[in-house]
Order: structure tokens, then sequence, then C-alpha cells
């Protein structure tokens, strides 16, 4: 069992009391909610005749349903319209701080929360979304709920959960040229499985992450989740209290000092316990894309599609259902493969710094005809920050779209949709069939220097070749 | 199609019914609901469309879709299902088809306490034995199983497989704990007391 890691202090500190069924009620110190995972909670809270706990512990904003083109109130989809009603009115009732459209401050919840300063080291965090384990980037216990628990949550601002395993993934040497955090993360769940880790948190740690930004820890603890761990983390440092200070709501200048000493002693120890090992060199990875339905399918840039023979016997049938949806066959590249349509953004890539990379590539070239290719910052901040670094014109002049905040063509819960069979370079989270919005949409999951290299090629191409 | 009143209520003990067989590891949540289907402010009418894309894709060939599988109540499946998405809408999906328990070789961890919380248990079970297990159901289709809880048994005519349903799971759902909101806020002192500690709600000063 672990001991004096991060995720024990945390857990330790956030128990109110183990329950006589054996599970432990958690004290949650943050609690976003967005329009999709909260009415019902809040029906079934009103059907219970239970009120808030802690409002003001709760945040909420709106990403999912959001147009990414023309965000002029009524929404001409009035589902979508009615969802953001929903949530304007319960947050409205409920007195909890809602960061709408136009607010300066919306966007994806996993984007807005680091950049406003609410996520901080040492808090337990949640929200009705898997993707929650990004703020575990800042040293937090993140994790995503469903619906009941939202309920519970905003009744009690606490939970019932058990305490999981913690698994250390550590990363010597140094990435390349070309490869980035998507690259690692990617690499790491094609090396344990989407299912590896079930019943742990994972904590990423070794002088490769000591070297990535917040920005990119952020990409890694996001896939946790693909990897099968509901919650992923790094250690705090100094590179977090930085990122930190001067933030919105992060802790005033009277209590900045204390705050940081605090966060300080929340790192694992030098002689914690873990539950588990692993190990990785970084210097060994490549560019890594998917080529299935689950994100664990994925290949080195330079290496081949797996044939089924090569993989264990578990995964076989999985590649079989892969190469028949995805129309690919084992043994071949994919570079050259032939791609319709390439989307920048999400809550694992639609941070300034990966728009940045993409412009990089895009600058003074063109998106390849026949191709659709678009940017979606992760949020209003990001847009405004990216537009004053003129980030919006290079895309624009390469024959980029660009448009409003929003989770956009991750999972077509909004008007940005993959048709037919369309296949799709992305830099979001999931490949599985359908994702993007039609039935046999095929997505292909890289870096955002991956899918502007293949916008302006016209076909998947390693993006090292497009690199000065 | 399951009415409101036969869901999932009080303590949980047993669960009678017919078994159907859902074949394939790392079934996601965008399967068992696409999100398309996630634009509703109520979860009342995802029962119709619990793996919408599949059955089209499948010609009503679909295990959800074969007549022998209409009013099954357990669900049998493979490895990691239920991963990606937290969505609860997938659960729910599954709830108001019909479904009641889930039995399979492994499940995605937020899904898994989505049932829990809905009330429906998923249980585990050996690779050997999920094999003997859809010989039988293939063999007596129409046979109802009985998931005992307390027990942690999966019993037919002819067998009784061992299930495995950890313990606090199965505590809440023997004692009705499963629907966790009533017990959490009769915590108020404790919870107080906690956030008495936590150094980020006290200005640091802890």
């Amino acid at each position: 069992m672990s001991c004096k890691t991060l995720y024990d202090k945390v857990w330790d500190l956030h128990r109110v009391t183990e329950l006589p069924s054996g599970s432990t009620q958690l004290f949650v110190g943050l609690h976003l909610i967005h329009e999709v995972t909260s009415p019902q909670a809040f029906s079934s809270l009103e059907e219970k005749g239970l009120n808030l706990f802690c409002p003001e512990r709760t945040i909420a904003t709106v990403d999912h349903i959001v147009p990414t083109k023309n965000q002029i109130r009524p929404f001409s989809d009035h589902l979508a319209e009615q969802m953001l009603q929903k949530l304007e009115e319960n947050c409205s009732k409920h007195s909890i701080k809602f960061f709408n459209i136009g607010s300066g401050n919306q966007g994806i919840v996993h984007v807005i929360a680091p950049e406003t300063g609410l996520t901080q080291p040492g808090m337990t965090i949640v929200c009705g979304d898997s993707h929650t384990s990004t703020h575990g980037a800042f040293g937090s216990i993140a994790f995503g709920i469903g619906t009941s628990q939202v309920r519970d949550v905003l009744a009690s601002q606490t939970l019932t959960m058990k305490k999981l395993k913690v698994r250390r993934l550590w990363f010597s040497g140094k990435l390349k040229k070309g490869v980035f955090a998507k690259d690692l993360i990617l690499h790491v769940i094609q090396k344990l499985g989407v299912k590896a880790g079930v019943g742990y948190a994972y904590e990423f740690s070794g002088p490769v992450i000591d070297n990535l930004s917040m920005e990119e820890r952020m990409t890694i603890c996001n896939m946790s989740i693909e990897g099968g761990a509901r919650c992923g983390y790094i250690n705090p440092d100094q590179k977090t209290f930085d990122y930190l200070k001067g933030k919105e709501y992060s802790p005033k200048e009277e209590n900045w000092d204390s705050a940081v000493k605090w966060w300080q002693s929340l790192s694992s120890e030098e002689n914690a316990t873990y539950d588990d090992e692993v190990k990785f060199d970084a210097s060994e990875i490549a560019p890594t894309i998917t080529w299935g339905i689950t994100p664990g399918q994925s290949i080195a840039i330079d290496s081949c599609i797996p044939k089924p023979e090569s993989l264990e016997n578990s995964d076989q049938q999985t590649a079989l259902e892969a190469y028949k949806y995805m129309n690919l066959k084992p043994g071949i590249s994919l570079e050259g493969l032939k791609i319709d349509v390439c989307f920048i953004g999400s809550c694992t890539n639609g941070r300034l710094s990966d728009l940045q990379k993409a412009a990089e590539i895009a600058k003074g070239r063109q998106v390849a005809k026949g191709v659709k290719a678009f940017v979606v910052p992760g949020s209003e901040k990001v847009a405004k920050q990216a537009e004053e670094k003129g980030l919006h014109q290079i895309f624009i002049k390469a024959g980029f779209e660009w448009r409003k905040p929003g989770c956009s063509m991750c999972l077509a819960m909004n008007p940005d949709k993959l048709e037919k069979d369309q296949i799709s370079a992305s830099s979001s989270n999931r490949n599985f069939k359908g994702r993007q919005g039609s039935a046999k949409g095929r997505t292909l999951l890289m870096s955002p220097a991956m899918v502007a290299a293949a916008a302006v090629n016209g076909a998947i191409i390693d993006v090292r070749k497009l690199l000065h | 199609m399951s009415n409101s009143s036969d869901f999932p209520s009080g303590p949980i003990k047993k669960i009678k019914g017919k078994c159907i067989y859902l074949p394939g590891n790392d079934i996601d949540t965008d399967r068992i609901i696409p999100a398309r289907f996630l634009k509703c402010v109520s979860f009342e009418a995802l029962g119709n469309q619990v793996f919408a894309d599949d059955r089209i894709d499948s010609n009503q060939l679909h295990p959800f879709d074969r007549d022998e599988n209409k009013n099954g109540s357990i669900l049998i499946v493979d490895k990691n299902f239920g991963c990606g998405s937290s969505r609860e809408h997938a659960p729910q999906a599954l709830m108001r088809w019909g479904i009641r328990a889930i039995v399979g070789q492994s499940f995605a961890e937020i899904f898994y306490s989505n049932c829990l919380s809905i009330g429906i248990p998923c249980a585990l079970i050996s690779e050997f034995d999920i094999k003997l297990l859809i010989q039988e159901i293939n063999n007596f289709k129409q046979d109802q199983l009985t998931l005992d809880i307390n027990s942690q048994k999966l019993i037919s005519r002819k067998n009784s497989w061992s299930i495995n349903i950890e313990k606090a799971a199965s505590n809440m759902l023997l004692t009705g704990g499963w629907d966790a909101t009533s017990i959490l806020i009769s915590q108020k002192e404790k919870i107080n007391l906690t956030m008495q500690k936590i150094p980020y709600l006290n200005s640091f000063k802890i």
C-alpha cells in the first residue's frame, strides 16, 4: 500500500470519515460543473428537497454544446439552447459563479480552472467529466464523476470513494525535437494499455516531467483516463507556483508565502512507497499517432500498423475490429494517408502553447486542397492571448478557420462533426468509433504540430520533416 | 423498456433475470450512448437510444435487438467495459432499457462507480468461468439466472459461478447505502471539522 506520496497526503487531509460500508467520505475542495452532466443532478437535488452545502466551492461554465462559429443567442440548436438556459437558471437559483460566453473566462472547463488560478496544489477537484484528471498537473487529486455524484457533491461537498493504489511512472532521458507531451502520453498508453490504470492513480515524475511546462503537464495528466487511471498527478514545483502567481483566484499576496510553503510540503517524499512503478526512457519516443479505435492503438510515426499475430491475445479482437472500422491494413505505414479534416483544440491540446506549436508549422504554408482545417482555442483567455500574438492571422493566412472556444469536434455535441467516413487528424483525446460525430467517422490522434503538418501536407506526415 | 417504478431502490440483495451476452473488450461509453443523445436535461428518453450506432450497424442483429434477449436484465460483458467518458447517461441508458446488473471480466473505474450510485451492481467473473457461463446461456436462452450479492454467486439451473463485488460496494448494495446522499449529509459535523483543518479553506493559516 502506498504511503507518503502526494496522493496519500491529499487523501488523508480530505478524508471526512469511514462510512459503515467501508468506503471513505471525501471532502471536495473544488467542484466544476458544465451543462451536460449537471441538469439532472440539480433536478434530483430538488426532488429530494436539498440545498447546496457550499455553493461558493462550485464553479460553472459552458463548453460541450457551444457552437464555435456563431455564438449569438438563442443558439440555432434549440436543445443546446435549452441546456445552456437550464445551467443559467440553476446557477442563478443556487448562487453559483458562472463563466458564461462573453465573460472573458468561458472555455473548456479543464482549461479555464487552471488559467484562472482556481486549480491549486493539494486540492481535491471533481467534475462530471472524465478529463478532470487534467488538474492533477498542479499536484491536486482530480477525477471525473457521474451525475449522481455531482448531486452528492452539491448537497454535501463530499462523495464516497475508495482509495486508489498509486503507480509511479518515471521518465528519464530527454524528449527529442518534434516530440511533445502528447506523444509521451500516447506512448505510455500504448505501452501499458488502456486498462492498466484501472484502480490506480498515476504519478508522473522524473527529469523529463520536471522539464515540462505547466501546459505540457496538463496534456499528460489529461489523458491519464485514456490509460484507465481515473486520476493522474505531478508533484508541484517552482513552475507550478510561478504559473499560479497573480492569477485571479490564486491565493492573495498576504497569503502567498504560506500557500507556497504548504504546497511544497505536499510532494511525494523521497522515501515514499508506491504500489507499482514503471520506468520509461523518453529519448526513445517518436511522434506518436493512433491508427485504431482505442487510444492505446498507436504507433511511432516511423513504424507500421501492427499485425494481429504481433499482439497479445486479448488485444487481437479489438485490433481486428479496428482494421475493419478504420479501413486500414496491418503492416502499412500511416505516412501518406490522406486526411479530410484537421482539428486543433480540446482540453488536451487547446492551450496557448499548443496553438503556438501548430502555428510554427502552419506559418508560411497552405492547408492542402480539399482539407478542412480549423483551430478552436480552449478558452476565451487562450483566444485573446493567441490573437494578441497574431497566431489567428498565421492560421487564417494558411487557410485554417479560426473559431470561438468550446469542446468542438472532440466529441461533436455541437455543429462541429465529421461526415460519413471522413478521416480526421485530431489533437483531441479519443478515437472511439463515432466519437467525432459520424457513426463511421475515423479519428487519428496526434500532437497539434502533427495535425498542422497533416493539414498542410494533405496527408499524414512525420512533423520532423517540416521542422527547420 | 423499463418503468421508473421498477428502477433500483433500497437494499438490493438478489437480481433475477435473463442474461444477455455482449461480446467485445474496451466497449466505451460513447458506444453505449453516443454524444448526440446527451443533449438533454433529463435521463428519461435514454432507454431507446442505448447502443444506437452499434445497433444500426448490426442490422437488427445486435444483442439488444434480438428477440430472445427481450426483457433480459443481467448483462454479461468482457474486459474494460464502460471505458472513456464519465457520462452517467451510459448506465442510465442501460438501466432504462432494463438492465439491473452487469457481470464482466473488468470494468472501467468511473463507469463502475456510476453504476453503483444508481444501484446497478457490476460483478467480476473470471475468464474461465465466463466461457462456461456463455455456453450455458446460449443453450438455455430463456432461463432466468439469479445474481446473489450476499453469497457472491451467479446461479443457474445447473451451475453456480463465483462472482466478485468488492466489499464496500456489496455492503452499499445490501444496505441501500448506494443511494449515498442522505448518508453523506448526515455527517455535517464531521464535514465541518474536516474543513477547519484544510489550509486552502483557512487562508493557509493552518
